[in-house]
């Protein structure tokens, strides 16, 4: 239970660190930042749920008014803008990334990016697309079509999140909670 | 670490948390149900004045916040002018502006103690039924606490790195961050069962 609790805590104050490393923008002024690739590491580090709720830690600190996403951006502003897909999406993607970690039937490096790819890119986007059409009243294609510029940014994380996650287990056996 | 509260004191300060978001709630729904802009027009107006009136450095603040939308705002821009739907694109920013305009003057405006109050009041209801909710206020207080440690931890890992090469570390920092976080997790579990674990 400690152990759990520890891990959740400690991995939510990860994901907030990882928005102060710098950071590279692209048009539409959405940040490709290692901040999203710590989502994913929730997941296929520490499992479905504890990724999940590591996340969700997370947000609840951007919303009770800390500046921690990337960008100093924070507060419950960030729930209000065209983005806000993207923020609601950030715990189901985790726990996404850490179910296919802990289920698949292969090496850790290929299942964590496998994971990644599920949870940090098709479901992620599963919730932001909608959420940017509703936000800016476009049509799902059209929103569908706004985001794809992110698209080659994302799978390199992916890439970047199972080798990290393959690292960390050759480095540490056992130190993956989502496959033990 | 510094929250987004404002520190100058304004009389919205002193109104209740829960108050503040419940009408926030209230008064997004209805942004998000109007559909002619010239209310939109004035319920912004309006806002702009408030913001005015609780004073120069909240107005400058407010302003700053609202930069991430920018992009969209510009693409709103070009999208109308080129269908020629301008009512639609005026209704659709409009929108936009006054609600991540009025969610941040209630982050700007409630101290972050008053909004973990409310969130305690939120989830009492929970802790009656039986939900461990002491649980998550130690996961907030250890989240918070080990942000500024973590970070010193990277910078550490930053100089190590820069002493022994002339690249920049890139994604391969990603490695010893993370392992950083789950030793420091092994420790505070271990310190949390030493005194009497978690509840």
């Amino acid at each position: 239970m400690e152990r759990s609790l520890s891990h959740i805590a400690l991995f939510a104050a990860l994901i907030a660190v990882l928005g102060f490393v710098p950071q590279i923008m692209l048009p539409f002024g959405v940040p490709i930042t290692a901040q999203s690739l710590g989502i994913m590491l929730c997941g296929t580090v520490l499992g479905a749920r504890r990724g999940a709720l590591a996340v969700l830690l997370f947000l609840l600190l951007v919303a009770i008014g800390l500046p921690l996403l990337s960008g100093g951006r924070g507060g419950l502003g960030v729930f209000a803008s065209p983005t806000v897909g993207f923020l609601l999406g950030f715990p189901v993607a985790a726990f996404v990334a850490g179910l296919i970690t802990e289920k698949a039937p292969l090496p850790v490096g290929w299942a964590a990016g496998i994971g990644a790819f599920a949870g940090g890119v098709v479901t992620l986007y599963a919730f932001g697309i909608p959420g940017l059409a509703l936000m800016l009243d476009k049509t799902l294609t059209e929103a569908a079509l706004m985001v794809t510029a992110f698209l080659p940014g994302d799978l390199i994380k992916v890439a970047l999140a199972g080798l990290v996650t393959h690292s960390l287990a050759r480095m540490r056996p056992g130190v993956l909670l989502s496959r033990n | 670490m510094l929250t987004l509260t404002s520190p100058v004191e304004t009389p919205l300060h002193r109104w209740p948390a829960g108050l503040k978001l419940a009408l926030l709630c209230a008064a997004t729904i209805l942004l998000f149900r109007m559909t002619t802009p010239l209310p939109l027009a004035a319920i912004a107006t309006a806002l702009a004045a408030l913001h005015l009136l609780l004073g120069r450095s909240i107005a400058a603040t407010a302003l700053r916040q609202l930069r991430p939308l920018w992009p969209f705002l510009a693409l709103l821009a070009l999208w109308h002018g080129w269908t020629g739907d301008l009512a639609q694109g005026a209704i659709i920013a409009l929108r936009l502006i006054t609600a991540m305009a009025l969610a941040n003057l209630v982050t700007m405006t409630t101290r972050l103690s008053d909004m973990l109050a409310a969130l305690d009041h939120l989830t009492a209801p929970l802790a009656r039924s039986g939900l461990p909710t002491r649980r998550l206020t130690l996961a907030i207080a250890l989240a918070l606490r080990f942000i500024p440690v973590l970070s010193d931890r990277i910078d550490t890992i930053r100089a190590a790195w820069a002493a022994r090469s002339p690249r920049r570390p890139g994604w391969r920092i990603l490695i010893p961050a993370a392992l950083a976080a789950l030793d420091e997790a092994d420790h505070v579990a271990e310190s949390l069962r030493a005194r009497g674990g978690a509840g």
